[in-house]
């Protein structure tokens, strides 16, 4: 559904987005990470076919976005960094208008907004002006926008930024249900809590580049190593370290628990478990130690600090 | 044709129900509609009694008319502030992202705006010339002529057309409403000496003058127009985060423009022959057909402004001197470099007017020569003297090589012009002007002023030999 070869933006002499290569199937959800100024708006942009890419294709929906960029933008919903809303207009008057710009009917117009309405909790407030509503308000009002055509591509830059918790939900549930066998989604986030729940690809851009992309289980793997298990005990080890089976290496331990890494955790872990329980330890717990995408994010775009600082330019 | 319309249609109407919503807009399109048509009523009742007095009446006659000229464009001068707000307010705000994500065209989007911007202020200005006219065929009996009705509603709409367009191409080359207030200047002191010499017509009296003004608007206004909708896209409007000067890569996409890509001197003058220089081909015939038609219309000025016969004595000639010939210093050695400088200055000159002009200047800088040609070569018909014979002796001796340097010079100068006014091919508006003046320069120094310095060295040793020689026959 979004395929990007190569897609390169250059400013002047600044390379915003450099060889880009980006593969999204339809149903899938890509999560864009990256530090401000990292390319993330304008890849959003090249895809939506507002910018026009300086190398490289892309195809949005089997569409170029360079020669059928009409047709891109009718099959694309954005919800914009900055949301761009009319204050001075009512926000039922605001889709309605955008609803007209999308070539929509006035019956099925008149339907899709009231029914995003009722759904982001502003039919209450429809007869409102813009310019009264709260920021989360205002970020529901856009998002709503972006579904008015019920596109099958929806690219998204920071959706639930300046909400509050509950409307953040809100939202985050809205884009779980907007996940479809039809539609592709692309997220543009800092949240990655977010991130981790909401996509099942990551790709994250630095300097205009993708410096690491894969699923958030492969990321963790590939970049923090083999998981990492904590085995609790019911009686002390008094020093006593066992000999674990090849491919387990122990990472830290205390009186009655130890840490380990394993390669191969379904071979591993009841071996160790026998082998603990033949020695007449008794076990209280065996869990694996949480390791979040944030932790990814910082192995990343750190490593991309510390190579940038050795080099005096960035390598990614 | 409508069905495409629309979408354009759907953003006026949006703008223009916005607009109404604004009381900074309303409040002086009302005043400027109801209040200020009386007072020019007030004013030109007033005038009337007091020329009168004085057997002045032809004031008040010229008054009545030059008022109806001012309160047709006191509303519409709103208009300039309506497309600043319109274009760079919606581009500063951030809120144009939205729509430019819709499936617009650039072209839709930009007359959407054009019209909003135009029609609150023109439909004030249009009731307010009526409201006048009810005010003083009440006061005075006055009636206009139906031609200068019409002439003074073309004006005021072109006038508005002009002042819009304007601001577009403005408020593409900004990205704040301060930025744009600045340089909205350039179309506000025009615009203000425009409305002197409007005025000074309608005292003149001489109204059909103002046809001409209308033309010469319209046309400003089709090239504004043009302009704007190849500027006014997405590219331009997104692709722009700064207004500064970056000087290191202006110099750099300069020195690019004059390298090329080339990787030696040979292959760098070969690819400036095979493709810069061939891309002048059409600018060359325009510019050809312009010193032809600059030829012509001084040959007919001719017979408008003659000089008189008498004084014109080509005996002297005929006996081997010129009078005040000697005076002139320029015939020696250093002369040739005094020529060559005057004619480098010259063309210098019609680049920078070019450049301030899409062109259109920088041309007429360069006509200017053919048009004295004909004009003297018409003048010493009259007396007998071939055309021919004039052209021969006088201007092609070193014609045959400033000629061909003037077109060429006025072809390079075109197209730095047209890249202002048309798509850039490649990259910005800004890099397309850079790389157009890094051909101007090669062009110039590789073409121009070669033939400048073989046409100055014919003019002062050749050309003056000739035509003692063709005279004393």
């Amino acid at each position: 559904m979004i395929v990007t070869e190569n897609l390169s933006k250059k400013f002047d002499d600044f390379l915003a987005v450099d060889d880009l290569n980006l593969q999204v199937s339809t149903g899938q959800v890509l999560a864009l990470l990256g530090p401000n100024g990292a390319g993330k708006t304008t890849t959003i942009r090249m895809l939506t076919s507002v910018l026009r890419p300086t190398r490289g294709t892309a195809r949005v929906a089997g569409y170029d976005v360079i020669h059928q960029a009409n047709a891109v933008r009718a099959r694309v919903g954005v919800l914009t960094e900055m949301h761009g809303l009319y204050d001075r207009m009512f926000a039922d008057e605001y889709l309605d208008f955008f609803g007209q710009l999308y070539g929509l009917a006035e019956h099925p117009r008149r339907e899709r907004l009231e029914e995003l309405l009722e759904r982001f909790g502003l039919t209450g407030v429809a007869r409102k002006r813009i310019g009264e509503y709260s920021k989360g308000m205002r970020q529901k009002l856009a998002l709503a926008r972006a579904l008015l055509h019920d596109p099958p591509v929806l690219l998204l830059d920071e959706p639930t930024s300046a909400m509050d918790p509950e409307s953040a939900r809100l939202v985050r549930n809205a884009i779980l249900d907007l996940r479809s066998a039809e539609r592709t989604l692309v997220v543009c986030t800092h949240n990655l809590s977010e991130a981790e729940e909401l996509a099942d690809q990551i790709a994250i851009i630095r300097l205009g580049r993708i410096v690491a992309q894969g699923s958030p289980q492969e990321l963790k793997k590939d970049l923090l190593g083999p998981s990492e298990y904590e085995l609790r005990l019911a009686t002390p080890l008094n020093g006593y370290l066992p000999a674990l089976p090849m491919g387990v290496r122990i990472t830290a331990w205390g009186d009655t628990w130890l840490r380990y890494h394993s390669s191969s955790p379904q071979t591993h872990n009841p071996e160790i478990l026998r082998f603990f329980l033949s020695q007449g330890y008794d076990i209280t717990d065996l869990f694996e130690i949480p390791r979040s995408l944030e932790q990814v994010y910082l192995q990343v775009v750190g490593n991309g600090d510390l190579r940038q600082n050795r080099e005096g330019r960035y390598a990614g | 044709m409508l069905a495409e319309l629309r979408p354009a249609l759907i953003i006026t109407r949006r703008e223009v129900r916005d607009q109404l919503r604004d009381w900074r807009i309303i409040t002086p399109i009302v005043a400027l509609t109801i209040f200020f048509p009386g007072l020019m009523n007030f004013t030109a009742a007033q005038a009337i009694n007091f020329v009168q007095r004085y057997g002045a009446e032809l004031v008040g006659e010229r008054l009545i008319p030059f008022l109806l000229m001012v309160v047709g464009f006191f509303p519409i001068s709103i208009s300039l502030v309506i497309a600043l707000e319109s274009f760079v307010g919606e581009k500063e705000r951030l809120s144009i992202e939205p729509l430019l994500s819709t499936p617009l065209y650039d072209w839709q989007l930009y007359l959407g705006k054009l019209l909003a911007s135009m029609a609150p202020p023109l439909i004030a200005a249009y009731l307010g010339i009526f409201v006048y006219l009810f005010g003083v065929y009440r006061q005075v009996g006055y009636t206009p002529e139906p031609a200068l009705l019409i002439q003074i509603l073309l004006l005021t709409t072109v006038q508005a057309v002009v002042m819009v367009s304007g601001a577009v191409v403005i408020s593409t080359q900004t990205t704040s409403t301060r930025a744009a207030n600045l340089l909205a200047s350039f179309i506000i002191i025009p615009v203000a000496l425009l409305v002197q010499g409007e005025s000074m017509i309608m005292f003149w009296g001489q109204y059909s003058a103002l046809w001409w003004v209308i033309i010469g608007l319209a046309l400003i206004a089709v090239l504004l127009i043009r302009m704007g909708i190849t500027h006014f896209n997405r590219e331009e409007l997104l692709g722009r985060q700064l207004d500064s000067l970056n000087f290191r890569w202006i110099g750099a996409t300069f020195i690019s423009g004059l390298k090329g890509e080339s990787r030696s001197f040979k292959h760098w003058l070969v690819d400036f022959y095979r493709n810069t220089f061939s891309e002048l081909a059409w600018p060359v015939l325009v510019v050809s057909l312009a010193l032809l038609l600059a030829y012509f219309t001084g040959s007919s000025l001719s017979t408008t402004f003659p000089i008189p016969l008498e004084r014109i004595n080509l005996e002297a000639v005929k006996d081997g001197q010129i009078e005040g010939l000697e005076e002139l210093a320029f015939l020696s050695a250093g002369g040739v470099f005094t020529l060559w400088y005057h004619n480098l200055r010259a063309l210098a000159l019609a680049t920078l007017l070019g450049i301030a002009s899409f062109g259109v200047l920088g041309v007429l800088v360069v006509m200017l020569p053919l048009g004295i040609i004909g004009y003297f070569s018409a003048t010493l018909a009259a007396i007998g003297i071939s055309p021919f014979s004039f052209l021969a002796a006088f201007v092609l001796p070193h014609g045959i090589l400033e000629i061909p340097a003037m077109i060429i010079a006025g072809a390079s100068i075109l197209r730095i012009g047209a890249t202002l006014a048309g798509p850039a091919r490649k990259g910005t508006i800004g890099s397309a002007f850079i790389y157009a003046v890094a051909d101007w320069v090669k062009v110039f120094v590789l073409i121009v002023a070669p033939l400048l310095l073989g046409a100055a060295l014919l003019e002062v040793y050749l050309t003056p030999e000739i035509v003692l020689w063709f005279f004393a026959q």
